[in-house]
């Protein structure tokens, strides 16, 4: 079974959280500016002596199609990295994926999404030892 | 030479200052030895040559002050987009282009004529007291002789004059360096009038009523009442006529050019009615935020770099007491400039919504304290330029506020800054100023300029005097142009152009584009293929 993550981050979190999900092995993965706001409801700034409400407030979205087995330690390394215990520090969500494919090779499955030195890769390596 | 320069080096510190004194001594006295061997013919030839150097020598300043201010048209146009929305942005900055193309052609066509065609018209000597004796013209001495150009006045009676007429397209003034150079220095003082009102009506005025309105300012209303001030007019000489200090006092313009920028920004943003969305049906305000914050702070970097062609180019000389008026003009902008941005940043930490020392207003405040010191920095003490500067960061802020209760929208802070700054600096030359001897002379009066501090009460009403005539005739005639455009449509875009943003449906093309995305297939049809291409083919391979 494949998932696809979707971690709506903090933007200056981005750069941590990228590092960690290399650290495991996530080596493919691709990101979204976007706007939105969840329970906060946004910030008061001003401008020139009028105060306004942004609600809709830059973040970041990771997007990363992984397998099952690789799920609970990905969304640990996200959660770890991300959190700072204030509101705004985001949301993930969860989504089966149907099938994959590789353009240039014609790939399909999760053979489309592995590449060398990946988590999977990694995992065997360990077994063969 | 470089033996004695050995020498020199050579020679101990003490020898060597005697050498030095010395050779200043004989550098001192020499002028007395050439005038004892030289003729009367030399003489003359020595003091013709001096008069052409000291002209050439303030028309090039004045030029090179002009190009400055013109480099101040960058400035506006980033502040004013800085300060407005995405989706307005090339409309903003086209405005910004084309009010010095259009105003330009303007103010040569019919503009100077008017403001500057009697100038050089002397008036008939006066017995009022403190009077410079004799016959008086207001044009400059300082940039060359203008004998017979510019001395015809078209509306004139006794002292009172009222309009200029010559100089159409600069007939007959193309031999003066003098006058072209002034030409020039004013035309961009013309245009930085013009541009002030773009700001206040920005991201909703239609551009042909943009255009009207930038001929309405560079052939009419500017030259008319700047011709007043600075053109030979009655204002200016208030001093000669009735003894009011040295009449109407406006050293570079708080009056002439922004107040009269303002007057026409605020009757505009009164005709042309808020932004949509700026005001709810309750009444309180909503905030559209600029979008671009270092564009702003970037134009007014700029447009102080330009203030200091704007103030100490206002001498319109740089030899004799011109020296003195151009450099104190420079420290009191500097001043003035720096003490405004410093307390409307405080004020707006101390008293404002977020309790933050805000961008927005703090860039407004820097140029309120240059524009209420425009008027009165070659006459006021560099401590008194500091007070005017605070007074105008201040003023600044409570004017933004005032504006937002009375519900008149003015997305770049034109009103706070040009109007209520350029009166506070008329004001300020009739409080502040302090006798400064190079001023002695100003306007036809004997008395250098002096304000309420130096215990003359007489300068402030000729400056509420040119207050009052701004305020009448460019707010009020103003005013009524911008019903008149209103009538018949040509003022406001349509609301449904407005919410999509001027860009598209005013100017046919997006500011901030990223057309390769979105342009049918043209372009990309005409990539040869893969096997055609020999770069792509050994990219494939």
């Amino acid at each position: 079974m494949i998932y696809k993550i979707e971690a709506i981050i903090r933007e200056e979190a981005l750069d941590p959280v990228k590092s960690a999900l290399y650290e495991i092995g996530i080596v493919g993965m691709n990101i979204f500016e976007i706007h939105g706001h969840g329970r906060q409801g946004g910030v008061d700034l001003s401008w020139r002596g009028t105060s306004y409400k942004m609600d809709m407030l830059p973040k970041i979205q990771i997007n990363v199609i992984l397998s099952e087995r690789n799920l609970e330690k990905t969304i640990d390394a996200i959660t770890k990295t991300a959190r700072t215990g204030k509101e705004g520090d985001g949301i993930i969500f969860v989504y089966p994926v149907h099938d994959i494919i590789r353009i240039r090779t014609g790939e399909r499955g999760s053979e489309a999404i592995s590449y060398p030195d990946d988590i999977d890769e990694r995992k065997s390596r360990k077994k063969k030892k | 030479m470089y033996t004695m320069y050995k020498k020199l080096k050579s020679t101990s510190p003490g020898k060597k200052a005697f050498l030095l004194i010395a050779f200043a001594i004989l550098l001192l006295a020499a002028p007395g030895i050439f005038a004892e061997t030289a003729g009367a013919s030399e003489i003359e030839t020595v003091a013709n040559a001096t008069k052409g150097v000291t002209e050439a020598v303030n028309i090039m300043w004045i030029m090179i002050a002009g190009f400055l201010v013109f480099f101040m048209q960058a400035g506006f146009a980033l502040v004013e987009t800085g300060f407005t929305r995405t989706k307005n942005v090339a409309h903003t900055m086209m405005m910004n282009l084309m009010v010095f193309c259009i105003g330009a052609i303007g103010y040569w066509l019919v503009g100077f004529a008017i403001q500057f065609g009697s100038v050089n018209a002397a008036y008939p000597a006066v017995t009022t007291a403190g009077a410079v004796a004799g016959e008086w013209a207001h044009s400059p001495t300082t940039l060359g002789d203008w004998a017979g150009l510019l001395a015809e006045p078209l509306l004139r009676f006794g002292q009172w004059g009222f309009l200029g007429g010559n100089g159409f397209m600069l007939i007959g003034l193309g031999g003066s360096t003098g006058i072209l150079a002034f030409f020039l220095f004013q035309m961009v003082f013309m245009d930085t009038a013009a541009t002030i009102p773009t700001g206040s009506m920005a991201e909703r005025l239609r551009f042909s009523g943009f255009c009207l309105m930038g001929l309405w300012v560079s052939m009419f209303i500017y030259p008319l009442v700047g011709g007043w001030v600075w053109g030979g007019g009655w204002l200016q000489n208030l001093g000669r006529i009735a003894g009011l200090g040295n009449g109407a006092v406006d050293f570079a313009g708080s009056g002439v050019v922004h107040m009269i920028g303002g007057s026409i920004a605020l009757a505009g943003a009164i005709v042309i009615g808020p932004r949509i969305g700026r005001f709810n049906p309750d009444g309180s305000a909503n905030a559209l935020p600029g979008h671009n914050i270092p564009m702003g702070i970037l134009g007014t970097i700029i447009l102080f770099f330009g203030w200091f062609g704007f103030n100490p180019g206002s001498s319109l000389a740089f030899t004799g007491n011109g020296g003195l008026l151009a450099s104190n003009a420079a420290v009191n902008t500097l001043i003035a400039g720096a003490m405004g941005g410093c307390v409307a940043m405080l004020w707006m930490w101390l008293k404002g919504p977020s309790k933050k020392p805000d961008p927005g207003m703090s860039v407004n405040g820097v140029l309120a304290g240059l524009v209420a010191i425009t008027s009165s920095c070659a006459f006021v003490s560099s401590i008194s330029a500091m007070v005017i500067g605070a007074v105008a960061g201040v003023l600044v802020c409570l004017v933004t506020m005032l504006l937002e209760k009375m519900r008149i929208d003015d997305p770049v802070g034109a009103v706070p800054v040009h109007f209520a700054n350029g009166l506070w600096g008329l004001l300020a030359v009739g409080i502040f100023s302090d006798g400064n001897p190079a001023s002695a002379g100003w306007n036809g009066m004997e008395n250098p300029v002096g304000g309420l501090i130096t215990g003359n009460g007489s300068q402030i009403i000729a400056q509420l005097l040119e207050i009052g005539a701004i305020l009448v005739f460019v707010f009020g005639l103003s005013y009524l142009f911008f019903r008149l455009l209103n009538a018949f449509g040509l003022l406001r875009s349509k609301p449904r152009d407005e919410i999509m943003g001027l860009d598209i449906p005013e100017m046919g093309v997006q500011g901030y584009s990223n057309v390769d995305m979105k342009m049918s297939g043209r372009i990309s049809l005409h990539i040869p293929t893969a096997d055609r291409d020999p770069v792509k083919k050994s990219i494939n391979n």
